[in-house]
């Protein structure tokens, strides 16, 4: 059986963390409450009501959609999606078909390979802004239905089937985690359900990257229920594994949603999806059309803070930092904003070591990140200080240090001079730190040497 | 002093002179609601309490419903099944106003279930009876609330049209019912049948009435997106102008009627033109084509508004819709669906757009148009049921206007030989319902509706 290539694209959606829901004045904030406190004639779907749409909420998706590279439809319109459930009140949900928010995106990632890092760049079909449902709970033979989230907004990227593993899906998802933190449009907690994440799976036979995107295998798998990235990883490498069985007994998977266990590790099936469902798709005749001018669409963009990608690239390019560094620190937003805080108190451009110095403390750990700004530059000033080592301390810790690692003493000595590093620690962890490491070492050497 | 036939601009002043209590006002209409709902059906809910009636230009005034405005505390039906215990816990928009505007609510009015038909006769409480002839149906889907004006159970109702639901059940029970122009009332809180039509409005003895009720139900909603932010005018004052118009009487619109019909409304046209006002002979698209395009996009949307209707949250299920209801959604479901919704839906969209540059050229030409709503006067109970898409058939002289959105008003014009309700249209471009009030208030005056409102009310002293 010759190699299979996984084709893998991504259905994500973003709860945003508006004040109100989409379609009427109940607060968007509806997790942890008592349930059906929080509804309304709308978002009941009660006789007579109607929406009226948040219009932040369209101006976050646009946000999105730009954050995200993509062309912004200078008209957008809401649809009816009509399908039959107890979560869905009206029978329909408000979503959008043919005219969503942005088309045609794409995002760059940073994909930590074997050898290192490599930049991918996956496709966002679209970007489109619908409305939540409510939600069943199931006890016993009873299912409950709680409508407090119902209608709450929605964002939904649809990204193309450019994934070739579960560590692109990973880093891809951090990725966009990390813009929309930025944004601040959404908790984006996937524990929560204010991010949640669809991969559908597939394998190719052809390794070349265009013939395999132009020839789609004829079926493909959606899989559910995934509450974390990791859990996302390890439900894609079950899947392809399980796929790859099934292809190399020469038979084709079934095109179906699965759910995933996280007990199990595994996919279960859920449902048949033979064919497409029928949604009955019509633009809604209570919600007017939507035009953006030009200067709006760009007044929004304005309002997009530094992204973690472009951050990542002015960090190494300013502060000279090494790119792992730079990428870690980037992609937290608040930790880049304390990080370039403390910079600022630093005086920083007095010495262009500074930056890197501070993102090894960070990145290592060396000082703890929960110290308000006057605690960490205290604790980071005092560890600059060269430190004032007792010669007499020294000497005990390193006759201690050797006597009680022998081993390690007898293979430095037979030639493996990489435990220095070891020695040097052993010492310091025995002075508690109060030794200044370019001594300790020099000292090391003479005592060793001997 | 005897109440009978007194509109409720007398009502008002009557009040304001204290000659009359606002709670002799309403025990007077409650008592003739009552006594004569056994016989017409008029109402699917009676209020026997006067509910409290604050300071406002209708204070007092008690108000029959369409029972598909949803009215807090107060059932809310529309005339099916589904909704027979069904109180709204919020109000919609147009009895809000009224409200608090001073008036008070005699009950809700019988109605076509959901709103589908042309006869009141597939409402799931048993049709209203046609207070002129009881054996014969009074019109719909606003049925309930033309017959309480009629009988004088109540001195004025509120119905909606989604296409002749108020134009058609005025003519034939021989009172004036204006269909403004879409988006000038707000729709929240009105039980939608098609979303893209439905236009609340009144339904009165006079067309001052009507102008005042006008006046405190139209203007912009938050709550409604399609609802316009056009400034609400003076209607009272523009009624009142001194205007001749050029009134255009399209020719497709005279085919097909009933003799008497014809008669009447040719009548009617030669007192416009003795009155000074210049008829025109105008050409409009043959009122057949909007048939197809009205029944294709009403359907569609009866279809998905009435999705919600699962019985999980409020009502009984899906089960318990009448057959009229489940053939409608049956339809709407097939024109929506994957493969036909380009050939049918999408297609009528743009004939829509045709109907709308027709009448807007005709409008360019003249003030207003003239026509009959209905072919037919009232006809016999259970007669309808001959007719498979009879609401539409019935209307369609009345699809144009709804379709393209624009206002309309029918008034009475005579009574054919068998003492039945002769309607006369009167249709206006967007946002011009001052204009067609002012013209049917200048009929008024001329020919008080040749005494048909008087000679209805006097069945029922």
């Amino acid at each position: 059986m010759s190699k299979l290539y996984p084709v893998i694209g991504l259905e994500i959606h973003v709860e945003l963390n508006t004040a109100s829901k989409m379609f009427c004045q109940c607060s968007a904030n509806y997790f942890g409450k008592k349930p059906n406190s929080n509804t309304c004639p709308v978002c009941l779907g009660l006789p007579g009501a109607l929406p009226v749409p948040n219009k932040l909420a369209l101006e976050y998706t646009i946000m999105i959609a730009q954050a995200l590279n993509c062309n912004i439809n200078k008209k957008t319109k809401f649809d009816r999606k009509h399908y039959f459930y107890p979560d869905l009140p009206k029978g329909y949900q408000i979503s959008q078909y043919d005219e969503p928010v942005g088309v045609s995106g794409f995002l760059e990632v940073d994909i930590k390979e074997a050898d290192g890092y490599v930049t991918k760049k996956f496709g966002i079909t679209r970007v489109h802004i619908e409305e939540d449902t409510g939600k069943l709970s199931h006890i016993d033979n009873d299912t409950l239905v709680d409508f407090n989230r119902s209608s709450v907004p929605l964002v939904e990227i649809v990204t193309e089937p450019d994934f070739e593993s579960s560590v692109d899906v990973k880093f891809f998802l951090e990725e966009l985690h990390s813009i929309i933190k930025t944004l601040n449009v959404s908790d984006a907690n996937m524990e929560k359900g204010s991010m949640r994440m669809e991969p559908n799976i597939s394998l190719s036979i052809y390794a070349d990257i265009k013939t395999r995107k132009n020839n789609l295998p004829n079926y493909k798998v959606e899989v559910k229920n995934i509450n974390s990235f990791n859990f996302a990883k390890k439900a894609i490498d079950y899947e392809i594994k399980r796929q790859t069985e099934i292809l190399e007994s020469n038979s084709i998977p079934q095109q179906e949603t699965r759910g995933y266990n996280e007990e199990t590790g595994k996919t279960f099936s859920q449902r048949k999806k033979e064919n497409a469902m029928d949604y009955r798709y019509f633009p809604d005749p209570d919600i007017p059309e939507i035009e953006f001018s030009p200067e709006y669409i760009l007044s929004v963009k304005t309002q997009i803070p530094e992204l973690p990608g472009n951050k990542k690239k002015r960090f190494v390019n300013s502060y000279k930092l090494k790119e792992d560094d730079a990428r870690i620190i980037s992609k937290d937003h608040n930790l880049s904003l304390f990080f370039e805080e403390v910079l600022r108190e630093l005086k920083f451009h007095t010495n262009p070591k500074t930056p890197q110095i501070l993102a090894n403390c960070i990145v290592n750990k060396k000082i703890p990140l929960n110290l308000n700004k006057e605690e960490f530059l205290k604790k980071f000033n005092e560890l600059q200080k060269p430190k004032e080592t007792d010669i007499n301390s020294l000497n005990s810790a390193i006759s201690l240090v050797f006597k009680t690692n022998e081993a390690q003493l007898k293979q430095y000595r037979e030639g493996k001079t990489t435990l220095l590093a070891f020695f040097i620690g052993q010492v310091l962890k025995e002075l508690k730190g109060k030794a200044d490491p370019v001594i300790v070492k020099a000292e090391l050497i003479k005592k060793l040497a001997q | 002093m005897s109440l009978l036939g007194k509109s409720i601009t007398q009502l008002i002043k009557d009040l304001k002179d204290k000659k009359v209590s606002k709670s002799e006002i309403f025990e007077y209409f409650f008592a003739r609601s009552k006594k004569y709902n056994s016989i017409l059906n008029s109402y699917v809910t009676l209020c026997s309490k006067q509910s409290t009636s604050v300071d406002g230009l209708l204070s007092g005034v008690p108000l029959a419903i369409k029972d598909n405005f949803c009215t807090k505390n107060i059932k809310t039906t529309a005339s099916s099944f589904i909704l027979k215990d069904f109180i709204a816990p919020y109000e919609s928009t147009v009895t809000q106003k009224l409200k608090q505007a001073g008036a008070v609510f005699l009950g809700k009015t019988n109605m076509d279930a959901w709103a589908h038909g042309s006869s009141t006769e597939t409402s799931d409480f048993g049709p209203t009876k046609n207070p002129w002839d009881t054996d014969r149906a009074p019109g719909g889907s606003s049925g309930g609330s033309a017959a309480a004006v009629s009988a004088y159970l109540a001195p004025g109702a509120i119905g909606s049209e989604t296409a002749g639901s108020i134009r058609q059940p005025a003519s034939w029970c021989g009172v004036v019912g204006l269909k403004p122009t879409y988006a000038r009332v707000s729709r929240y809180g009105v039980i939608a049948m098609g979303s893209s039509f439905d236009c609340p409005g009144p339904m009165t003895q006079t067309v001052e009435d009507s102008a005042l009720l006008l006046q405190i139900i139209a203007g912009h909603d938050k709550y409604d997106a399609t609802s316009s932010d056009e400034p609400v005018p003076d209607y009272k004052k523009q009624m009142l102008e001194k205007r001749k118009f050029t009134i255009g009487l399209p020719e497709e619109y005279m085919v097909g009627l009933d003799n008497d019909v014809q008669q009447k409304v040719l009548e009617s046209i030669t007192v416009l033109e003795k009155m000074g006002h210049r008829i025109k002979k105008v050409s409009l698209l043959d009122p057949k084509y909007s048939i197809s395009v009205y029944t294709i996009l009403q359907r569609a949307e009866v279809s998905s508004n009435l999705a919600r209707y699962d019985g999980v949250r409020y009502g009984l299920d899906r089960l318990h819709f009448g057959a009229e209801a489940k053939k409608r959604i049956m339809l709407g479901t097939y024109t929506l669906s994957h493969g036909y919704y380009d050939a049918l839906y999408k297609k009528a969209q743009k004939v829509k757009t045709l109907i709308i540059n027709d009448l807007k050229r005709v409008f360019s030409e003249v003030d207003i148009i003239v026509a009959p709503p209905t072919p037919i006067t009232a006809i016999k109970l259970k007669e309808f049921e001959k007719y498979p898409f009879f609401g539409e058939t019935m209307d369609k002289l009345n699809e144009a206007a709804a379709v393209a959105g624009t206002p309309a008003i029918s008034i009475p014009c005579g009574l054919d030989s068998a003492s039945l309700p002769v309607g006369l249209q009167f249709m206006g471009n967007y946002f011009q319902e001052g204009t067609l009030l002012n013209i049917a208030y200048q009929f008024e005056k001329e020919t008080n509706f040749f005494n048909v409102i008087y000679e209805g009310q006097k069945k029922y002293e």
